[in-house]
């Protein structure tokens, strides 16, 4: 079972030297213990582009989908048996890049019946 | 009622929880579990009064269960859910050893109560999966429609399987916060019976207090060495040990000072001080039900409200105070110091929780019985105004009308002059 872990914040500042020290700690545990995926950092909603092609041409727009106070800073990706592994990562996540996080499940198989 | 009916209301107190905790373990589905349940009771009814009564009623509504269960697989097994098929195919008919039905049942709850389920989910889900309550019966115990708490149980649903919320007892790390969220919602049921709210619902709600106690009893069977699940249980037995007094003729709250003793539940106090000696035997911090329960303990054993022992009250509310910071504590704190040292140090030591207690009713009831104490009416009936104002209650809302009213009379005699209200 996946789960993707966002990072909530509501300004794009870089994480500062421990935290990123944190986060590395909190990586390398994913890695080792076998629940790590795919992470990574995003700048801020400024740099985002939405493309809408639904229709006869591409409507190409500057800025995010959607304006709002926090937005998603960065993510993991994470295999886990269920919510309450998950949540206890995440949880560690947290206390590591001292950020919110959100945690959300893939779709499986048995969801899309 | 006849014998048939008899049994099988019985049936359905006593099995309902366990026929759907073993269902939910055997097909990983609530869904499933919650419909086959309630399709084996539905069975039951119609056969039972012709069959005759099972001597098993529980192994009889399990497997009956168990088969619609498997009917409904098998039925949507065909539109493309064929790992459910699998498994039913390799688990046919399981037998289930004693011990595990025990556990399936506290699997259940803590799956119904889980953090990541909003708190209104966890309460409705209890109430239907470990309850047995109907939908309808929920719904009008927290006065939504059918249609509303049917969408919040759905929704619930769809989240645990979505994002697979684990159906088994927590580890040993997460376990003492985990049985304090299942407790939250036992407590919260309680209290929404013990102190029913809005204007179209019965004051006292004896069927929600029984349903919680109900409850909080299971959890202690199944935790029995859990001081806070023995607490809880111990805090509700006292608390309903008074309801046959809590009510007047004419429908009012009656305060705990005026009640008719005798007309307390002397069964359920016995029970409830055997509880809470149980607990101060053991020797273990106590956490925040059990003070409570040994705050109720204390009340109880006083067979007037001047033989209560407000010294110990109070050397239990510092204990609580110390464990759970909360103003309303406090306030409860200061309401029993008021009996020790008088209603002018307690209300001094209430000022400060103007701020984060002023939508709350109990609050204005305190100052405005304190203020009237003091002889200081006019400020008294303003707090009285503003407690009638928050108070959720019916019946309570009528007594601190009568206590407003009484206030106005006994401030001016005949010539208009101002008379001392009496102890």
């Amino acid at each position: 079972m996946q789960y993707l872990l966002s990072v909530i914040n509501d300004s794009d500042d870089e994480a500062t030297q421990d935290e990123q020290a944190a986060i590395d700690v909190f990586n390398d545990r994913l890695q080792t213990d076998g629940y790590w995926v795919f992470a990574g950092g995003l700048p801020g909603p400024s740099t985002a582009t939405v493309i809408d092609n639904r229709g006869d041409d591409a409507i190409v727009t500057d800025g995010p989908f959607l304006e709002s106070k926090e937005f998603i800073v960065g993510f993991w990706i994470i295999e886990a048996a269920d919510l309450d592994v998950a949540l206890r990562l995440a949880t560690d996540g947290s206390k590591a890049c001292n950020r919110k996080v959100e945690v959300r499940p893939f779709l499986t198989e048995a969801d899309t019946k | 009622m006849t014998g048939v009916q008899e049994a099988i209301t019985r049936a359905h107190r006593e099995e309902w929880a366990r026929v759907v905790a073993s269902l939910t373990r055997r097909f990983g589905d609530l869904d499933i579990a919650e419909e086959a349940a309630a399709e084996a009771f539905a069975a039951a009814v119609e056969r039972w009064p012709a069959d005759g009564v099972p001597p098993n009623p529980g192994a009889w509504l399990t497997t009956t269960a168990g088969r619609r269960a498997i009917d409904r697989i098998r039925r949507e097994g065909k539109r493309g859910t064929k790992s459910r098929e699998a498994q039913v195919l390799f688990d046919d008919e399981p037998p289930a050893p004693l011990g595990a039905i025990e556990d399936d049942r506290l699997r259940l709850l803590f799956t119904c109560c889980h953090p990541a389920l909003a708190v209104e989910a966890r309460v409705a889900l209890t109430l239907r999966m470990v309850g047995g309550l109907t939908m309808p019966e929920i719904a009008r115990a927290f006065l939504v429609t059918e249609t509303t708490m049917g969408q919040r149980i759905t929704r619930a649903k769809a989240k645990i399987r979505a994002a697979r919320i684990p159906y088994r007892v927590p580890s040993a790390e997460d376990l003492p916060e985990r049985v304090s969220g299942v407790l939250t919602v036992l407590f919260l049921v309680f209290n929404e019976g013990y102190l029913a709210t809005g204007p179209d619902t019965d004051p006292l709600r004896t069927d929600l207090t029984a349903e919680a106690i109900r409850l909080a009893r299971l959890l202690r069977v199944l935790l029995p060495q859990d001081g806070e699940v023995a607490g809880l249980l111990a805090l509700m037995l006292l608390t309903e040990s008074r309801h046959r007094a809590r009510l007047s003729a004419n429908g009012e709250l009656v305060a705990l000072g005026e009640q008719d003793r005798g007309a307390w539940d002397a069964a359920l106090i016995a029970e409830g001080h055997r509880l809470v000696r149980e607990r101060l035997a053991a020797g273990e911090p106590p956490g925040r039900f059990q003070i409570l329960a040994a705050i109720n303990a204390v009340h109880t054993s006083a067979r007037d409200i001047r033989d209560t022992d407000w010294s110990q009250v109070v050397a239990l509310y510092d204990q609580l105070v110390r464990i759970d910071r909360s103003p309303i504590v406090a306030l409860n704190r200061a309401i029993a110091v008021a009996e020790i040292d008088g209603p002018e140090v307690a209300l001094g030591s209430i000022d400060g929780l103007a701020v984060s207690l002023t939508g709350y009713h109990a609050y204005h009831a305190a100052r405005a019985d304190l203020l009237r104490r003091l002889g200081r009416s006019n400020e008294s009936r303003a707090a009285y105004d503003a407690a009638i104002e928050s108070a959720g209650n019916t019946a309570e809302a009528a007594y601190l009308a009568r206590r407003r009213d009484q206030l106005a009379k006994s401030c001016f005699n005949a010539s208009g002059l101002p008379i001392p209200s009496l102890p």
